[in-house]
């Protein structure tokens, strides 16, 4: 029974490979388990615990799904959160030694810091752009030689304008847009990206459209650095580990996830801070240790850490990414019901 | 970026920190390169031309002199290169204008000189990297290339077996012969020794056959037997083998030397250019004896003792040779191989057009002087300076080097510098071509030999039918130029050698002496060879003769050789002495100071030149450790045996050989930054990453030609595995969030020329505006892009078929050659320059200029940017090519612990049969580099161990064998292997799906034969081959076969009279002058035309018709 029960519900490490990677408690699957769903059961198991939220990062545990609504979450926040970005590039003079296309490119990189929920997606064909879908930025830069500084050398004391950074970007309300936003609600997330470098006589003047869109169709509508999950390590020590080899172990660790404590005037090592481990295996290198542990990983404690760009803070990110799951299995039951009765219709 | 800044500065400091071991020793090589560069080689031999050899071209023709006035005569006081001046003006980014003037008694400029780029006449020598970027050139640029003719042109280094020198060599049937070839200023030939009938025989193409050496002998004036004997040898079985030969000297009756001049007189060969007619045999063959045999002998006042001597050491190395004493030479064997530069093959070039010029010259002078004139006859005006300057710039042009009295003929000498990459650039300039057939199959020359170690790349030579006959130089390798030999053979005298002139054939041969050679010549005998050499070398390293002389003793041949010659390769060792390498700890801490340079630690003999043939007389360790008392020298640095290309490879010791190779040929198609100027380079076709980034794993190699501030790829992170089916046979699966984010993005520049210009009859192309429709006041879609001068406009968006240039040529009523045409008459029609392409293109810059023909030229570069695709190919520096399979987006990527994704996802299957090591150690250095943020080296024989590498993962919890645990993207659960991953640097190669993909239904045809085109360019079909055809006969699919190789193709509708069998023409047969049995059937065209064809040939092909049902 103890081992279906790991079987189960831990993922086990070895020296070369990994074990029961895969999700098998269905209904049915298990003799005396009853795997199958019923709300209940999931409100009792289901756990969410935020370990962290500090500025763009967020850590949070989800406890008690199984590997493919973890990932759903994942995946929808890599790709189908909307974002805007910068999409339409109209280059009135860029005699800059940056290309035309690569410029727009780049322009297209930035994160614009802007609440992709109070803006529509441009319909298909559209050039002009409203302004419930278009956020509009200005770029005019010309570089010139600074006159006061005689004999520098460092691009930074000889030129001014030189280095054509996010901060220049300006934005230009588009229909009523000043009304609804403030001065400073719309500008890119971080002002000191440099975008290009000109030198003394380089200008550039550009007019640039930001739109709706999501990750999918191109990795700038993103809104997060990276999302992703890992499950919760669990370490067993298979028999008491005590003083050389107690100090081995925890050297073999990563830090803090063992400690040693006194027992009986013998060093004894404990698991304290299994979650701090990074899964190395280093153990496995020592044969005096290799046999004493086990490695495992909770198949259904997922450590989440969603890294926003910083457009929206990644708490929002996780309950628009909750949204866009919701809205999808929305949608699929509509279409199961309509396929029902599309079925039932024929029958008759 | 300040923080990069901040890394490379740091480097520097610690770059320049003190060193407190031997084993910084490498630090030479970075001194070295600074002296000697990278292409020094060519640029040492260019400026050894034009500031020496040069000089004596001119002393050795210096006058002239007229048959008709013995009073007359031109003399050429000087010659000089001077500096280049603008009047070429300007030839698109190179400033340098290739000028050369040469001081005569009026100083007049005779030549034009084309000048190398960074040789001593360059305005580009001795400049700083701010000055160079004032020029608008690359500070990195190597330099050693001509630009002639708007093309940079490299001439490429020649390998060819040395002059002068003695080969003893086994011919096709087995028998031993020595040959020689001559080279001396006016003449190059070749003489041989050979055996036949076990009698010795001098063969030479001038006699019409074989002169025994008996004869030989006596016509250079050793009439007496014994002296012949004694010279050749007086040991016992050589004695026994000279016999016969004396013997067939008596059966001619020859006995004098007048006698034998007269019997060689007899066997020379007529030539119809030699004017001989005034000279009796007797002369002449002591004439063809003096210059012709063995022509690099000097003979002076026909004192021909020095060149029977020669002779008779050919012979008794042929003996030698047969009786087993002595092994025969390799040809193959690099001390045996001398290496042609630019410098000698263009003085070889301009001796003879010099030649030349004198001699018209000398012939209007001839023609001048005795016409009564008015005016005193000016030799000056008669001087056509074009000359020499077209001969010049058309041989670099060309590449086809025709020097007459040589008989030489060579093509192929010069091949346009390959701009693809920086790296292909400099591979470009440090290839070495071999002078043989590339067809032979032989594999000698091919193969690498031992004595090429450390002077050529084992690994950068081309595959397949170049393979082995072109190489590339290692990086220390040094050619050198030619020396004065005077002084060597004062100190070589001074030293003890006894000079032939004073010696008999018995003290010549005699087996206490050694024979010393000075480039080939034979200087004299010495008793103590051991103190000559050591004396020698002693001088030269305290700097009393030049550090590029060698000296070696020869114990199988009893010689000891002297080379000062130019064209032999080496590379500098440290000297050990008492088993302790000279340079010290200190020496290099000095360097790094600066207090130091190379040249200084050849000054103090601490280093030296080594060549490969005195190589052989060394004892060399490669590492300190190695020393033993034997020892004499010390090698710098194990890693400079390979080349510039091969350098760019991390852990190449690691990896299989044939892998590197495939890198060397791979990495001069990766696309990066070719030079610093290149945004103002105008060049037909080059490709440019978006985003290049130095590589993560670096060598010291790549430091050193600074590959690193002008990459070529990206450090893309790997991850082994397999992925989908689209990851078979090397295919590669790309992340497409990498390819949103600028990875793999390339950047396409091509060059679209019109040149405007201007007939005979005084009419001229045009540029007109664009077309203007009257209602809608907008020019056409074509012509959208066009400027009111006719030129599209620079940043515009070109489409297919859309017109760059609307350019309007003449149409010319009257055919009448020269005439004048009214202007205003002249119809023109449209000729536009348009833009072709799948992709549309962006219009950068726009040039106007002209030519040399005074015709105004239209350059305008269009630029496409491009974003991988599948089938774009990639490589890893490993050899390791594949193509993009397949695109996925990142959410189907699997991910680590730490939530990356990789860029690429290569299929472990690439490995086993690979064998590529070095690539999994790029990898986990990579890794390892990227959690230290730094760089780890990955130098060959060095760089960083495995062990410190994995120490710093474990150190950064990672594995420690770089496999993470990682889960998949697609169902949310680990793998259930752990993947190796890490970040690799990738390089994208040139050839890219944009560019090749193709396809047709219908389109163009030829015109002979109505047959569909060829080719992608064409717009061709794809051939339906012979062996595609069998497969369909065989299977019987005849009406596919119909349809694929008539219908499809050239099906013709022809009238063909059934009586006669000829072919007919609208239902008349006009042989037969019916039209009673002419039926209409179908056939390829080009079997119509066949038949046609026989027919003017006087065949007459017949069709007999039988209808289908009465068969």
């Amino acid at each position: 029974m103890e081992r279906i029960d790991e079987i189960r519900s831990r993922v086990t490490l070895h020296e070369h490979g990994v074990d029961n990677v895969h999700s098998t408690d269905f209904p049915g699957n298990y003799d005396g388990y009853d795997d199958s769903w019923n709300l209940k059961k999931f409100e009792k198991k289901f756990k969410i615990d935020v370990k962290k939220l500090e500025g763009d990062e967020l850590e949070f545990d989800m406890i008690g799904v199984d590997a493919a609504i973890a990932n759903a979450f994942r995946r929808i926040l890599l790709v189908e959160v909307p974002t805007m970005a910068i999409e339409k590039v109209f280059m009135y003079n860029n005699t800059s030694i940056i290309q035309d296309e690569v410029l727009a490119h780049r322009l297209g990189l930035i994160p614009i810091r802007a609440d992709p929920r109070l803006f529509e997606y441009r319909a298909e064909g559209d050039t002009e752009g409203t302004a419930e879908d278009t956020i509009e930025f200005h770029l005019k830069v010309k570089c010139s030689r600074n006159k006061e500084v005689k004999d520098a050398t460092d691009p930074d004391e000889m030129y001014k304008d030189h280095k054509v950074t996010t901060k220049y970007l300006k934005w230009v309300p588009v229909g009523n847009q000043s009304e609804i936003f403030k001065e400073g609600d719309i500008k890119p997330v971080h002002d000191d990206i440099l975008i290009a470098k000109l030198r003394p006589g380089q200008e550039m003047d550009i007019v640039m459209h930001c739109v709706k869109g999501i990750g999918k169709d191109h990795a700038k509508f993103s809104p997060v650095a990276t999302a992703s999950y890992r499950l919760l390590p669990e370490i067993i020590l298979k028999q008491p580990i005590e003083d050389e080899l107690a100090e081995k172990l925890q050297k073999v660790f990563s830090p803090g996830v063992i400690e040693i404590e006194q027992h009986k005037g013998k060093k004894k090592a404990k698991v304290v801070h299994a979650r701090r481990d990074m899964c190395s295996r280093e153990v496995y290198r020592h044969d005096e240790l290799k046999d004493l542990v086990k490695l495992n990983r909770v198949r259904d404690h997922f450590i989440f850490s969603v890294e926003s760009t910083g457009i929206l803070p990644p708490d929002v990110l996780v309950c628009e990414a909750i949204k866009v799951l919701m809205n999808k299995t929305k949608t699929f039951l509509n279409e199961l019901q309509e396929a029902e009765i599309g079925v039932s219709n024929k029958n008759k | 970026m300040e923080s990069i800044e901040d890394i490379m500065r740091m480097d520097k400091e610690k770059l320049a920190a003190p060193v407190k071991t031997v084993e910084d020793k490498w630090k030479l090589l970075p001194a070295f390169l600074k002296v000697k560069g990278l292409v020094k080689q060519h640029i040492d031999s260019f400026n050894y031309f034009i500031n020496v050899e040069i000089k004596k071209i001119m002393r050795a023709n210096e006058k002239i002199t007229s048959d008709a006035d013995p009073n007359f005569y031109l003399k050429y006081l000087n010659i000089y290169v001077g500096m280049p001046d603008v009047e070429e003006g300007f030839n698109i980014t190179k400033p340098i204008s290739p000028h050369e003037t040469a001081d005569m008694i009026h100083s007049l400029a005779v030549v034009l000189m084309p000048i190398m780029l960074r040789s001593s006449n360059c305005v580009l020598t001795n400049k700083s990297p701010a000055e160079m970027a004032k020029l608008n050139e690359c500070p990195m640029d190597p330099g050693g290339y001509f630009i002639t003719r708007g093309a940079e042109k490299v001439i490429l280094i020649q390998e060819q077996l040395s002059k002068n020198r003695m080969i003893v060599d086994q011919d096709s049937k087995g028998s031993i012969e020595c040959s020689v070839t001559s080279s001396t200023h006016e003449r190059k030939s070749k003489t041989y020794v050979i055996v036949k009938h076990s009698k010795y025989y001098l063969k030479h193409n001038i006699f019409s056959e074989n002169i025994p050496v008996a004869i030989a002998f006596k016509a250079m004036g050793i009439e007496c037997d014994q002296e012949i004997v004694q010279l050749i040898g007086s040991e016992e079985e050589v004695m026994a083998c000279v016999a016969p030969c004396l013997e067939e000297c008596y059966r001619a009756q020859v006995f004098t030397q007048a006698q034998a001049l007269r019997w060689i007189g007899g066997k020379i060969r007529q030539r119809n250019q030699w004017p001989s007619a005034n000279k009796c045999k007797l002369d002449e063959a002591r004439d063809v004896l003096n210059t012709v045999i063995l022509a690099h002998v000097p003979v002076e006042d026909w004192n021909f003792k020095l060149k029977a001597v020669y002779l008779a050491l050919m012979i008794r190395r042929v003996i030698l040779t047969q009786g087993d004493k002595v092994s025969i030479d390799d040809r193959d064997y690099y001390g045996n191989k001398r290496l042609e530069l630019a410098g000698q093959l263009l003085s070889l070039l301009f001796e003879d057009l010099f030649k030349k010029f004198n001699s018209e010259l000398k012939k209007i002078a001839d023609q001048t002087i005795p016409k009564p004139r008015a005016a005193q006859f000016d030799i000056l005006k008669h001087m056509r300076q074009d000359q020499i300057t077209n001969g010049l710039v058309f041989a670099i042009s060309s590449g086809n080097w025709t020097i007459k009295r040589f008989k030489m003929e060579r093509a192929g000498v010069t091949q346009v510098l390959s701009r693809l990459s920086y790296i292909s650039a400099i591979g470009m300039m440090t290839r070495v071509t071999s002078q043989f057939e590339k067809t032979r199959k032989v594999s000698g020359p091919r193969s690498l030999q031992p004595s090429q170690w450390g002077l050529l790349c084992p690994s950068d030579t081309p595959e397949g039918e170049a393979c082995g006959l072109v190489k590339n130089l290692a990086l220390m390798t040094h050619i050198t130029t030619d020396m004065n030999e005077a002084p060597l053979i004062r100190l070589a005298f001074n030293l003890g050698v006894e000079d032939i002139e004073l010696l008999s054939g018995e003290e010549l041969t005699s087996k206490y002496v050694y024979t010393v050679f000075l480039n080939g010549n034979i200087l004299g005998v010495i008793r103590d060879y051991k103190r000559l050499v050591k004396t020698f070398r002693m001088m030269r390293r305290a700097g009393y003769i030049s550090e590029f002389v060698s000296i070696f003793p020869n114990h199988g041949h009893r010689c000891v050789y002297i080379a000062s010659d130019g064209g032999r390769v080496c590379r500098p060792y440290i000297i050990v002495n008492n088993q302790q390498p000279l340079v010290k700890s200190k020496h290099i801490e000095e360097l790094t100071q600066g207090f130091r340079s190379f040249e200084d630690f050849l000054k103090e003999g601490l280093v030296e030149y080594l060549d490969v043939n005195e190589e052989n007389d060394c004892m060399v360790s490669l590492y300190e450790r190695e020393i033993t008392a034997d020892t004499t020298h010390l090698e710098i640095e194990p890693f400079t045996i390979l080349g510039v290309c091969a350098g760019l490879i991390p852990y190449p010791h690691h990896n299989q050989s044939p892998r590197n190779t495939y890198q060397c040929a791979m990495g001069k198609q990766a696309m990066g930054t070719i030079a610093y100027n290149q945004r103002n380079r105008i060049d037909t076709l080059m490709y440019l990453l978006a985003y290049p980034q130095a590589p993560l794993v670096k060598s010291k190699v790549i430091e050193l030609i600074s590959f690193d501030k002008l990459p070529a790829g990206q450090n893309a992170t790997v991850a082994v595995m397999s992925y989908s089916g689209y990851d078979i046979e090397d295919a590669l699966v790309i992340n497409k969030a990498s390819l949103d984010r600028g990875f793999g993005r390339c950047l396409v520049y091509r060059k679209h020329a019109v040149t405007m210009k201007r007939y005979t009859n005084q009419t001229f192309d045009k540029v007109m505006g664009p077309l203007i429709d009257s209602t809608t006041n907008k020019p056409p879609w074509k012509h959208q892009l066009l400027d009111v001068d006719g030129i599209c406009m620079p940043g515009e968006r070109v489409e297919n078929r859309q017109v760059l240039v609307n350019k309007h040529m003449p149409v010319v009523s009257n055919p009448v050659a020269g005439a004048p045409v009214n202007l205003q008459s002249v119809n023109y029609k449209e000729t536009p320059l348009t833009y072709r392409g799948a992709m549309s293109g962006y219009c950068e810059q726009v040039l106007i200029t002209s030519n040399p023909d005074e015709a105004f030229l239209i350059k305008i570069l269009m630029r496409q940017t491009r974003r991988p695709e599948i089938g774009d190919k990639f490589s890893s520096r490993h050899g390791q090519k594949g193509v993009c399979g397949l695109i996925i987006p990142q959410e189907d990527m699997p991910f680590t612990d730490l939530g990356i994704c990789p860029d690429i996802i290569m299929n472990p299957h690439g490995f086993p049969s690979r064998m590529t090591v070095g690539k999994l150690i790029e990898l986990l250095g990579g890794k390892a580099g990227v959690l230290e943020g730094k760089f780890h080296y990955g130098t060959a024989f060095g760089g960083d161990k495995v062990a410190d590498l994995s120490q710093v993962l474990v150190d950064h919890g990672f594995n420690y064998l770089g496999k993470d645990y990682v889960t998949s993207g697609i169902t949310g659960e680990a793998c259930e292997a752990y993947i190796y991953f890490g970040p690799v640097y990738y390089q994208k190669l040139k050839h890219m799906v944009l560019d090749k993909m193709h396809a047709r239904a219908k389109g163009p045809r030829a015109v002979l034969t109505r047959q569909p085109t060829e080719g992608r360019s064409r717009d061709g079909g794809l051939r339906l081959g012979e062996m595609e055809r069998d497969c369909l006969i065989g299977y019987g699919a005849s009406m596919l076969l119909l349809e694929r190789l008539m219908i499809s193709s050239d099906a013709f509708q022809v009238d063909v009279c059934s009586s006669c069998g000829l072919l007919g023409y609208s239902g008349w047969c006009q042989y037969c002058k019916s039209s009673k049995s002419v039926s209409t059937l179908k056939m390829p065209y080009a079997c119509k035309l066949l038949f046609q064809e026989l027919q003017s040939m006087n065949i007459v092909p017949r069709l007999s018709l039988q209808k289908y049902n009465e068969v």
